[in-house]
């Protein structure tokens, strides 16, 4: 009984990272750069829907699609002013500029809403939960919510790069920029798409983050969104599936290392299990082997 | 033509990179005046009664980065207080109030900056860590310290190996092991519980202090301690395991010696996992029911130990409150209630010694020890005839409060 409270458990929690991987794999699977900002665009993303749930009393649905429209702008934005400028320098500095980008997004965040933490209402907050052997075991509406969301938008992401013409643009520009140029692609563009689509995912990653896990900072994306990030390494950055799975199993580790080892040393084991599958398959579980062309 | 495109490509560089300087600069230089814009009043208050006789005090505190709700808390305290002892004329002070993120190298630097400003006395820091490392510095240079909230003892030194004791440093707050041992005390004496589980955060020297203490004072009074875990900053989301280990033990009191924002989640995990310990907190528990948008109804029965309650119906404090709520708009927690008390015990001190404003910084400090360590008595907000001692701790009795409806009442 215990074990599979802690299962669920784990899933639960590594739902949240998983959807969070889901934007970060996107990204650097299609423009080829690691967006450390992307667990702020989460922030904010969280602190749109929380205002427009408490302030302006919108129903959740509204302040999630709300939190949606701001993020894909946002991420638009960040993209065009921030990393377009670079897109032929080297990738060390487009890193440094994401982390810039994260910390700008930080302490905006911190002057518009201050420091003291908001509690997040969940979006989900009354539906019911689902009770299992008489009533023993509960798997809470944001589980199920979260793992649901997961589901649809990996379905979704995968039918949309492989079947329409936009995502089937988006691989050939993540195979060879220059190639794709020449074919006709606007490689621009397409890598706007990416930033907009990444980011709209991070508004809802946000709102179930914080649905889950209610206090709500200018730094609550930060810590999720390096957790994130080891989770899609651990799945193989830019496979979409691999973010799903390395998320989900990176909060099952992170639990039952809690549980049943220690939990002092729980973060310790996470990433010790990282290091050992990247020792074994340097490109993570489901990551594809790209050999060099000369 | 080639010639004029590069001329145009580095003009365009030029304009981006001073447009980004601009922006850097500009907003760095609205955030300090934020910070210091308190200070500036002060400033200006001062003069009125006799210029340049204001004693200068330099305050740090995390006023940006994730700890700074305390920062900004001491330093609204602290100028409340500076600001009535001006407008009370004779004895002026002048504040100058510095951010340190909450990092021990960024406080050093804000310590080098209120040197170079001329800083006689320094209340601060705020936050255990950096004020580890600035006493260290004021120390060697002779100046004054008395901190509103950094409790662990290595701040006052003189009690771990490897830290000698800082004989200008003084704190106006509990150290961590007197919460531990006044916590586990208060447990036995009200015999609030008799299986006890702890949850603790093992990356805090705060909250490890604080249970290092606690549990070495229960095996002494016989306290049963039936399941210990911790968490840390970075896993500070799911507390399902450690909830689901102290139910499974059976434990009747849950011990927290965390701040109130993971303490927030444990409350609502809990209450989804349908259990339902006591819940006993100390001061870092403070500032649970100002957490905007917390349902309070998830700490009804939770008890704390604090110095400072925001209900007590003492006059002083009701003032203190007041003021606050109208210049700030928010309820005042321990944080700003120690550091206007440190003020208040600076001015006392002051009055009591004759330190005036044209006393260097290291004969103040001599006067200020003396005093401290003398038969000094002080009555603030956070307590009645608070005494130190010559380890600069501070002696003052712990408020035992339980929330019920929503407020703070005495237990």
């Amino acid at each position: 009984m215990n074990l599979l409270l802690n299962l669920i458990n784990g899933i639960s929690l590594g739902s949240v990272y998983a959807i969070i991987a889901l934007g970060y794999t996107m990204v650097y699977g299609i423009a080829k750069m690691l967006n450390f900002a992307h667990g702020d665009v989460i922030m904010v993303g969280a602190y749109i829907c929380f205002c427009a749930m408490s302030y302006l009393n919108l129903p959740p649905l509204v302040g999630v699609v709300l939190a949606m429209i701001v993020c894909t702008a946002l991420g638009m934005i960040i993209e065009r002013l921030a990393y377009k400028p670079l897109r032929e320098a080297t990738s060390l500095a487009v890193l440094i500029t994401a982390i810039g980008v994260s910390y700008f997004l930080q302490n905006t965040a911190l002057l518009i809403w201050k420091s003291d933490p908001k509690v997040f209402t969940s979006v989900v907050d009354g539906w019911p939960g689902l009770k299992l052997f008489g009533g023993e075991m509960t798997i809470s509406p944001v589980t199920i919510v979260t793992v649901l969301a997961n589901i649809v938008i990996m379905v979704g992401l995968t039918l949309f790069t492989s079947r329409t013409k936009k995502g089937k643009a988006m691989r050939a520009v993540s195979e060879d920029k220059g190639a794709a140029q020449l074919m006709g692609i606007n490689v621009n563009s397409t890598i706007s798409l990416t930033f907009a689509i990444g980011s709209g995912l991070a508004a809802i990653a946000g709102v179930l983050l914080c649905s889950a896990y209610p206090t709500l900072m200018p730094t609550t994306g930060s810590m999720p969104g390096i957790k994130a990030f080891t989770a899609a390494v651990l799945g193989g950055i830019g496979s979409i599936p691999g973010a799903m799975l390395g998320g989900v199993l990176l909060g099952v580790i992170e639990i039952f290392g809690k549980a049943y080892i220690s939990t002092q040393l729980s973060d310790a084991i996470v990433f010790a299990v990282l290091i050992i599958v990247l020792l074994i398959k340097p490109t993570g579980l489901l990551g594809k082997k790209i050999s060099e062309k000369v | 033509m080639k010639n004029m495109k590069k001329l145009l490509a580095v003009l365009l560089c030029l304009a981006m990179v001073l447009s980004l300087a601009a922006c850097g600069s500009s907003t760095s230089g609205s955030a300090e005046a934020a910070a210091s814009g308190e200070a500036a009043g002060s400033a200006e208050a001062a003069p009125a009664e006799n210029a340049g006789a204001a004693i200068k005090l330099g305050g740090i505190g995390p006023t940006t980065g994730a700890a700074a709700i305390y920062g900004t808390a001491t330093m609204n305290g602290a100028q409340i207080a500076v600001d009535e002892i001006n407008a009370l004329g004779g004895i002026q002070f002048e504040l100058n109030w510095q951010d340190d993120e909450h990092d021990p190298e960024k406080s050093v630097n804000a310590y080098n900056n209120l040197k170079d400003w001329g800083m006689q006395m320094l209340v601060g820091c705020t936050t255990t860590g950096p004020c580890v490392a600035v006493s260290a510095e004021s120390n060697a240079d002779r100046i004054f310290q008395l901190t509103p909230s950094a409790s662990s003892v290595d701040v006052i030194g003189g009690q771990t190996d490897g830290i000698a004791r800082k004989d200008n440093v003084f704190q106006m707050c509990f150290t961590d092991p007197n919460q531990g041992t006044a916590s586990a005390q208060y447990i036995k004496d009200q015999n609030l519980g008799t299986k006890i589980a702890i949850i603790y955060n093992n990356g805090d020297a705060y909250s490890t202090g604080i249970y290092n203490k606690f549990i070495s004072e229960a095996e002494t009074l016989g306290l049963e301690v039936v399941s210990t875990t911790t968490f840390t900053d970075d896993s500070a989301n799911d507390f399902s395991v450690q909830l689901g280990d102290a139910k499974n033990a059976g434990a009747d009191l849950l011990f927290l010696p965390i701040y109130y924002q993971p303490a927030s989640l444990i409350l609502a995990q809990a209450k989804d996992m349908d259990y339902a310990p006591k819940f006993f907190g100390v001061d870092g528990m403070d500032g649970i029911l100002t957490l905007e948008g917390f349902d309070t109804s998830l700490a009804e029965g939770v008890m704390l130990l604090t110095p400072f309650s925001p209900d007590a119906s003492d006059e002083k404090t009701q003032n203190f409150v007041k003021t606050y709520q109208e210049k700030y708009g928010d309820v005042p927690n321990q944080f700003a209630a120690d550091a206007y008390d440190c003020v208040y015990a600076i001015y006392n001190a002051v009055q009591a010694n004759g330190v005036t404003a044209d006393m260097s910084a290291a004969d103040i400090c001599e006067k200020m020890i003396a005093t401290f360590t003398g038969d000094f008595t002080f009555d603030g907000i956070t307590g009645t005839g608070v005494t130190w001692s010559d380890s600069g701790e501070v002696s003052k009795a712990p408020k035992g409060m339980v929330i019920q409806n929503g407020v703070y009442v005495g237990m």
